[in-house]
């Protein structure tokens, strides 16, 4: 798939009678395939949603200057499903019975997701879906690059609980209240029970969408604190409540040294609407940050700066997983030598690819990738210092054996 | 003979010549691992070496570079002082384990520094480092210190180290000074010890009991201030409605839009300052007049233009502002982008203002409660005091009266609208500070705003005010308990079984204008 654009039109026009090969058929040959672009471009998820929108679209330009795939252009499909959980599944509806689309990408919140999932599987379509979520969960018809829970959550506290994280024992679980939060919390609650922290040194709460009044929670929190033993807090809060949500631990003076706050959905993309200076030090857990170093991410930066033409837009982990995806569904349509849904599907197992984050990444048949761990602090200028990372790729568990009724289940 | 070497060697590590050598074997620790930076840390801090003290800001301002295993300081060998090129080389990256064993290696090297401010922070650091060894050094420092709030501080400093020291009488001392601090961090370091000192437990638990009895006002207090907080965001909000819909009646649904103009309005004073610096503090209070005419402004062209046409018909009223909302919203979007915008917050509305008895205050709270009442006085001098305000209620009380003695209605309800839409611009800028700018700003205060003024009394400014605050304190005691999703559930059926009483709110309008 090297050959460029023009040279491979040149060959096609040419010489009609030339046979290619059957995976190559010419570039003008055909249909464009369409892709599917799932994702808010308003309301409270937008702040997240829109760059992964843009890194699709960057995606598939970049695909059809490498002269597309099966010899057929790439047309993206966009809709905005405005962060309106039901809305979703008639956009996802839109995407499979109108414009026939033959992969989509998208979805951040776990209600989104369950929301467009009879959809995917009544149609037969196919869905990437680049976030980490909470597992339980694996529909023939979708494709999860993002991490389970013992691929960001476990290892997260984990890391909270040993010497280097500050040796927490009483945990303040905070999260927006929807299916994601409230299912990582309880695998949560049931891995420190494990751990031996009893209920009593573990708070829960959970707020609206959009929350934007934290001061009687972050004061509980301090409260909580107070017990003698020493605290973290595991935020699960979603979209833009993060903001005033940050700025309150900043001004009550909560320091990462005393209380540090690991998040689960905060990435670049978050920070940058936030003033990092008081939040030095507070984690977030990812499998990839924008400062991880080598060339994979570099030459995934580059790219990402000359699509967006913005030297000041960040990368992020979900839009890593969404590049990885991407390229994983392409490599997987040349194998398969069609995009129909249940050829890819085979094709895409057992397909890897170097990812960003510098660990090569293999899709299981539980549809989930191998990905590392990685946990950084935030520092002044809103990146992270990754102070802890897994030396290897290490298998998605979609069924946490810490949910009981679903743990005897495997991918 | 290999004794005796092993004896001599023994006897030159304990000599001072040596001693003083403790800087030059902690430093190349500095460039390991998370644990050895730790254990470097600390062992420069003990030190009291006055060459640490520079090498340890660096590293906690990411100033101190690395090149391999040597360690550069202001383009020189941090070990030697000699002159070193610091091309390639990288800040030394620590962690949150590494920058807690510096608060207190700093605390300890500045207990004695000239500047107040800085023993004052020295204390505190010292405070949460907990270790035994800090006790000579701040009673040192308390014996010189002169400036009364730096030695109650250290003073705590002082009790917190006594309660790890091996002795049990220091150890009491220490448990009995705590005792009388109000904060939840000595609270904290009470039980900790409580863990590790059985024996203690009978003196812990008085020291504790006599905190919490301090701390029970305190969190009353804190709870009121956060229910007033939130009191005067509804209060903020609900203002404008208060007089376009309390006063004339009129069902605006893109109440929420105008003040999310004002947010908008206030980012955008914000970046026309960015070149001009000593005036970009002061942005926010240039924003509040500026949000009043955009938002005002908006008013009187959406009153002019189509809700005049729809007087005495609430239903369309009501559909047509909720499209002209929704327009709005779609408009800032394509003009700013979806994404949130950053509006700054200036330094004197940051961080927290601590009141006697440990009572801790957020700035910009604070702030947003003296700017609504501030915008409340203005309301009401607006209505009582001015000529306009006496032809609009003129104009309420029964318009065709007020128009045969020359007022001039259409215009009137121009203004009122404009007004109302003005003061909704205004909120925006306070809502700009504790709230995120992004288009949906609005959105998330109409449904509050309609109950506040519905709870409060239709047309009754007074009822505005006691049903915001009433509200956001209710709403905030019932949090704690309750959670923050049940709280505002628990809320909204409190004023259900309100209005099913009173169906006219907390204060009804008497009078002919409240029958028509």
């Amino acid at each position: 798939m090297t050959l460029t654009l023009t040279r491979r039109a040149a060959l096609a026009g040419l010489g009609g009678a030339l046979a290619l090969p059957a995976i190559r058929p010419s570039f003008a040959q055909g249909a464009p395939i369409k892709v599917g672009v799932l994702h808010s471009l308003s309301g409270t998820m937008a702040i997240s949603e829109t760059a992964l929108r843009d890194t699709v679209l960057m995606m598939v330009e970049w695909a059809n200057s490498q002269g597309g795939v099966l010899g057929r252009r790439l047309e993206a499909v966009v809709v905005d499903p405005a962060s309106n959980w039901p809305l979703f599944a008639e956009k996802a509806r839109e995407l499979l019975a109108v414009s026939k689309v033959d992969v989509t990408f998208g979805c951040w919140t776990s209600v989104s997701r369950k929301s467009v999932l009879p959809v995917f599987e009544e149609l037969n379509g196919l869905l990437f879906y680049p976030v980490q979520y909470e597992g339980e969960e694996q529909s023939r018809n979708v494709f999860y690059t993002g991490a389970a829970p013992n691929q960001q959550a476990i290892p997260a506290v984990e890391y909270l609980m040993g010497k280097d994280g500050g040796e927490a024992r009483r945990i303040a679980l905070l999260g927006t209240d929807y299916v994601y939060p409230r299912t990582t919390n309880r695998i949560l609650r049931a891995y420190l029970n494990s751990k031996g922290i009893a209920d009593a040194d573990i708070m829960e709460e959970y707020t609206p969408f959009g929350h934007s009044d934290w001061q009687g929670i972050v004061s509980r929190v301090k409260r909580f604190a107070g017990e003698g033993k020493r605290t973290a807090i595991v935020s699960t809060i979603n979209g833009d409540a993060n903001v005033p949500f940050y700025r309150e631990l900043g001004n009550q003076g909560i320091k990462a040294e005393d209380i540090p706050c690991v998040a689960f959905s905060v990435g670049e993309e978050e920070l940058a609407g936030i003033d990092t200076r008081p939040l030095v030090g507070h984690l977030a857990a990812w499998n990839y940050f924008m400062s991880v170093p080598g060339k994979p991410n570099d030459d995934f930066k580059a790219m990402w700066r000359a699509y967006i033409r913005n030297d000041r837009r960040v990368t992020n982990d979900p839009m890593e997983a969404t590049y990885t995806g991407f390229r994983m569904w392409l490599q997987a349509v040349a194998k398969a030598g069609s995009t129909n849904v249940d050829p890819v599907r085979e094709a895409m197992y057992g397909q890897k690819v170097m990812a960003p984050c510098g660990y090569e990444e293999e899709m299981r048949r539980n549809h989930h990738l191998t990905k590392p761990v990685m946990i950084g602090e935030v520092m002044e200028n809103g990146q992270f210092n990754i102070v802890f990372k897994t030396p290897d790729a290490i298998p998605a568990e979609n069924w946490s054996p810490f949910i009981p009724e679903n743990a005897s289940r495997r991918g | 003979m290999t004794r005796i070497l092993v004896l001599l060697a023994f006897l030159a590590s304990a000599l001072p010549a040596a001693a003083q050598d403790a800087f030059l074997d902690a430093l190349p620790g500095l460039a390991g691992s998370f644990g050895a930076q730790a254990e470097a840390v600390e062992r420069l801090g003990a030190s009291g070496d006055p060459r640490a003290l520079p090498v340890l800001r660096a590293l906690s301002d990411g100033r101190l570079l690395r090149r391999d295993a040597a360690l550069l300081l202001n383009g020189a060998d941090a070990a030697t002082g000699a002159p070193a090129d610091a091309a390639g080389a990288e800040p030394v990256r620590i962690n949150n384990r590494v920058r807690a064993a510096l608060r207190g290696a700093l605390g300890r090297l500045q207990l004695v520094s000239a500047n107040p401010d800085e023993r004052l922070a020295a204390a505190d650091a010292v405070f949460r480092s907990r270790s035994a060894e800090n006790i000579p050094g701040l009673e040192a420092a308390i014996a010189r210190e002169t400036v009364p709030r730096v030695r109650d501080r250290q003073a705590l400093a002082l009790a917190a180290s006594r309660l790890v020291a091996a002795d049990p009488g220091i150890k009491r001392q220490g448990i009995a000074t705590l005792g009388e601090a109000s904060s939840e961090d000595a609270r904290a370091l009470l039980l900790e010890a409580r863990a590790a000192n059985p024996e203690l437990a009978a003196e812990i638990d008085a020291a504790v009991a006599a905190i919490d009895g301090r701390l029970a006002f305190k969190r009353a207090a804190e709870t009121l201030f956060q229910g007033l907080s939130l009191g005067s965001v509804l209060l903020l909000a609900a203002l404008g409605l208060a007089i376009t819909f309390g006063v004339m009646g009129v069902i605006n649904m893109a109440h929420g839009e105008f003040v999310m103009l004002g947010a908008y309005t206030t980012f955008v004073v914000q970046e026309a300052l960015r070149g001009i610096p000593w005036l970009l503090p002061w942005s926010l209070p240039l924003s509040v007049p500026a949000a009043f005419l955009v938002a005002g402004l908006a008013g009187a062209a959406l009153e002019r233009g189509l809700i005049r046409h729809l007087y005495g018909r609430p239903l369309e009223t009501l559909l047509m502002t909720f499209g002209v909302g929704m327009i709005l919203q779609q408009a800032v979007r394509l003009a700013f982008g979806a994404q949130n915008r950053e509006v700054l917050s200036p330094s004197w509305m940051q961080g927290t203002l601590s009141l006697p008895g440990g009572i801790l205050i957020t700035q910009n709270r604070l702030w947003v409660i003296v700017f609504s009442l501030l915008v409340l006085g203005l309301a009401f001098a607006a209505i009582r005091l001015t000529r306009f305000g006496l032809e609009m209620r003129a104009v309420v009380q029964n318009r065709r009266t007020a128009a045969t003695m020359g007022i001039r209605t259409g215009r009137v309800d121009a203004l009122t609208f404009a007004f109302g839409s003005g003061i909704a611009g205004m909120a925006g800028v306070a809502l700009s500070q504790i709230d995120n700018v992004s288009p949906n700003l609005g959105t998330g205060y109409i449904i509050d705003s309609f109950m506040v003024v519905v709870f409060g009394g239709v047309g009754s400014l007074v009822g505005t005010l006691v049903g915001a605050m009433g509200l956001g304190v209710l709403n905030k005691v019932i949090e704690p308990w309750a959670g923050a999703v049940l709280a505002k559930v628990a809320v909204l059926v409190v004023i259900m079984l309100f209005i099913q009483r009173r169906p006219r709110g907390l204060f009804a309008l008497r009078g002919r204008a409240a029958e028509a």
